[in-house]
């Protein structure tokens, strides 16, 4: 459909009935549309995603310099258990982790996609919630749900519900970044504590015994990504967000691609009470927990004041502190000063201790 | 952190640090083994060794338990997973722990129902939630754990589950450190004694490691601050010609142990006539198995276990590792052909296994000497 003919007459739409998701509602037909209209048109309702084409149209914005922006483009899938965890739940998380995987891009988000494999059963008012988190996740964001798909598969054969989204989104006109350009030299900056959404969901899986009060950080980082490039593009030489793995392991891809050392002083590293505390109980190093709205980055150090204030003056940065610097050597090893006094090396993670955080 | 920073104070160690200094003797070196994989991830993850003058060096000991499982008694594990009906219940560290025919994490890509457990206490829910399936559980470990698995034997048994069963794979700490100090291979100072395993057994059994073999066992917490005081109390009792058993742990440890703990142990297990242990060989008396009356938990008793006998890799030398022969990097697979991603022994796949803990940790130090030494 295209704007200028008239929108055809409304077509009868099936009612949603029930109160689980049937296979029905995989097939195609009436109780499709009637799934896609009732939660997910409901709940994103706009005006690329409302007509339901197969995919949606986007108008690229003209930059100020050329004229002719560079797009990042990016898909991750979700497959978190439990399905909700305290501070947010599979949507706000598969809206979240796109948004935030442009942010590192240094960009800004234009249109999401979101993909549904769900599993027969799943609550319908559970799948509502989900798709309403969606909706909150990417007005909080400043973008929307463009297009989608939906399927739907036999008990026993997803967990509930599965989300893979994809985004497009604007990068900055002055960004430059790449995990290869850190330079020794350069400081370390993370824009808060570590290690709040994988042992929040660790915990709310229900399995260990142990109750803390803990919250996702699950959060769109967009807005913190533009102020930092507004303020010192320059001398950002790489953004990350520190998901699975964790820091550890986003620090270890940085000295690897740049060929760098990284020195981390624990002392300095923002880790919660209680996510310290579950760490220690669980004999898990927060290094390596997920973070999914913390982003990593490296700055020069000429301009690392300037980009530490214009985190902090930005609501998801103002705990962010410099956690380390980029050295020359050890090239490609990422060490740690111990708040005990020791060093020690600081590996990628081999076996997942957490796995299905995200 | 309440209870954790206090045990971790720079200012602390420093002074601890120079106290050790001072009681070294000149032109003498000392090698003491720390005998619980805790206590090795610790010395790495802090970085404990900077406090530590040259003339002491530290060796790993074989108290970790995945590091000691024998690769034929994985091949059993897997043998009695691989049955039609049977869900095998393990601790995640047992996971990549490579048998002859691969891990329990290959065994389970090809079909077999294995899942990870915290405690053998979610291994006896399963098997109420799976009344159709023979439910094993993995034990491993040593007195640390076996008490947890006796009381789970002793409350399927008051519930009636019938589909419950143990292959039990429980070692004990004594033995392997009477061997290792029989043998003569090498020549330890004094031991840095496990602080889990002691809660249960009390500090009591190690009076004939100080009596017969005239080596001080000081039994030491997991905080960084317990392993530096208790090399301090070592070194303490070799300055003046002592040898006794002494327990910096007294926080946790009592001299006589967890009498509840050792009685549900004796209730349910008694000693295997002999046991392998993975580069240690056969160790008489080293090991636990149900006693008769359990035999219907006893997963060795319901289905064929093969009872392999594998012998180690030809390349690794978990064995001496394991025997403070030598250390980690000195192996000649380290870092090359095993990794914790490919490991071709045990010590390097849990992350208090030496080789793991090096590994993760410690390679730094060791690139610096190196450096230092060109």
């Amino acid at each position: 459909m295209t704007s200028g003919q008239a929108a055809p007459a409304a077509r009868p739409t099936a009612r949603l009935e029930g109160e689980r998701v049937t296979l029905a509602h995989g097939s195609g037909g009436k109780a499709t549309q009637a799934l896609v209209q009732a939660v997910f048109v409901e709940a994103f309702h706009n005006p690329r995603l409302d007509p339901l084409e197969d995919g949606a149209v986007l108008e690229v914005p003209e930059t100020a310099t050329n004229g002719r922006p560079r797009l990042a483009y990016t898909t991750d899938s979700f497959v978190v258990s439990p399905l909700f965890f305290p501070g947010g739940c599979i949507g706000d998380l598969a809206v979240n982790g796109t948004v935030n995987d442009l942010a590192a891009c240094g960009a800004q988000p234009l249109a999401l996609s979101a993909s549904f494999i769900i599993e027969e059963g799943l609550a319908l008012a559970d799948l509502r919630r989900i798709a309403q988190a969606m909706a909150k996740a990417a007005r909080a964001a400043g973008t929307e749900v463009a297009t989608g798909d939906t399927k739907v598969v036999q008990r026993g054969k997803a967990d509930g519900c599965f989300i893979t989204t994809s985004g497009v989104g604007a990068v900055h006109p002055g960004a430059r970044l790449s995990i290869a350009n850190a330079r020794p030299g350069d400081r370390v900056i993370v824009s808060g504590p570590v290690g709040d959404h994988g042992a929040t969901v660790m915990l709310a899986r229900g399995e260990l015994g142990i109750s803390a009060q803990v919250a996702s950080d699950t959060a769109p980082l967009n807005g913190l990504v533009a102020a930092l490039l507004d303020e010192a593009a320059a001398g950002t030489h790489a953004l990350r967000d520190p998901t699975r793995g964790g820091l550890a392991t986003v620090l270890n891809e940085v000295a690897a691609a740049s060929g760098v050392g990284v020195v981390l002083d624990e002392a300095a590293i923002p880790v919660r009470t209680a996510v310290r505390g579950a760490c220690e109980l669980l004999g898990i190093d927060p290094l390596y927990v997920a973070c999914e709205g913390r982003m990593v980055a490296v700055v020069a150090p000429d301009l690392a004041d300037r980009a530490l204030a214009a985190m902090r003056a930005h609501p998801l940065g103002a705990e962010a502190t410099v956690v380390g610097e980029v050295t020359a050597e050890p090239a490609g090893m990422v060490l740690e000063k111990t708040a005990f006094g020791g060093t020690r090396v600081v590996d990628m993670l081999s076996g997942d201790p957490l796995p299905r955080i995200c | 952190m309440r209870f954790v920073d206090e045990y971790r104070d720079p200012a602390k160690a420093r002074a601890l640090a120079r106290q050790i200094a001072s009681l070294c003797e000149p032109g003498r070196t000392y090698k003491l083994m720390e005998v619980c994989g805790g206590h090795t991830h610790t010395i790495y993850k802090h970085g404990l060794e900077a406090y530590l003058p040259e003339a002491v060096s530290l060796v790993h000991g074989p108290g970790c338990p995945v590091c000691v499982i024998p690769m034929g008694r994985v091949d059993d594990a897997i043998a009695i997973a691989s049955q039609p009906g049977v869900t095998m219940a393990t601790f995640g560290d047992l996971m990549r722990v490579p048998g002859r025919r691969g891990s329990f994490l290959d065994a389970k890509a090809k079909g077999a129902d294995i899942r990870m457990v915290y405690s053998p206490l979610d291994a006896l829910r399963l098997a109420r939630e799976l009344p159709d399936r023979q439910v094993v559980f993995m034990a491993i470990g040593f007195e640390t754990t076996a008490p947890s698995t006796a009381v789970t034997v002793l409350r399927a048994q008051a519930e009636g589950v019938r589909n419950f069963s143990v292959f039990c794979n429980h070692v004990t700490i004594i033995p392997p450190l009477r061997a290792i100090l029989s043998s003569a291979e090498v020549a330890l100072d004094g031991f840095i004694g496990p602080g889990h395993v002691s809660a249960v057994i009390g500090c009591r059994p190690y009076e004939v490691i100080a009596r017969e073999h005239q080596k001080p066992v000081v039994v030491t917490g997991f905080e960084p601050l317990d392993v530096l005081q208790a090399v301090y109390m070592l070194m303490r009792q070799l300055s003046e010609r002592r040898a006794a058993v002494e327990n910096q742990y007294s926080r946790v440890v009592s001299w006589e142990g967890n009498p509840a703990a050792l009685q549900v142990i004796d209730q349910t297990m008694e000693l295997r006539p002999s046991f392998e242990w993975r580069g240690l060989g056969d160790i008489p008396y080293s090991a636990l198995k149900l006693r008769s009356r359990y035999a219907a938990f006893d997963a060795e008793e319901r289905f064929e276990v093969p009872g392999a006998r594998v012998a180690d890799p030809r390349a690794c030398q978990c064995g001496q590792v394991l025997r403070g022969l030598i250390q980690p990097w000195q192996c000649r697979v380290f870092a090359k052909a095993c990794t914790p991603e490919r490991p071709i022994g045990t010590c390097m796949v849990s992350s208090e296994g030496a080789c793991a803990a090096y590994y993760n940790f410690g390679r730094r130090h060791r690139q610096a000497q190196k450096a230092g030494q060109r």
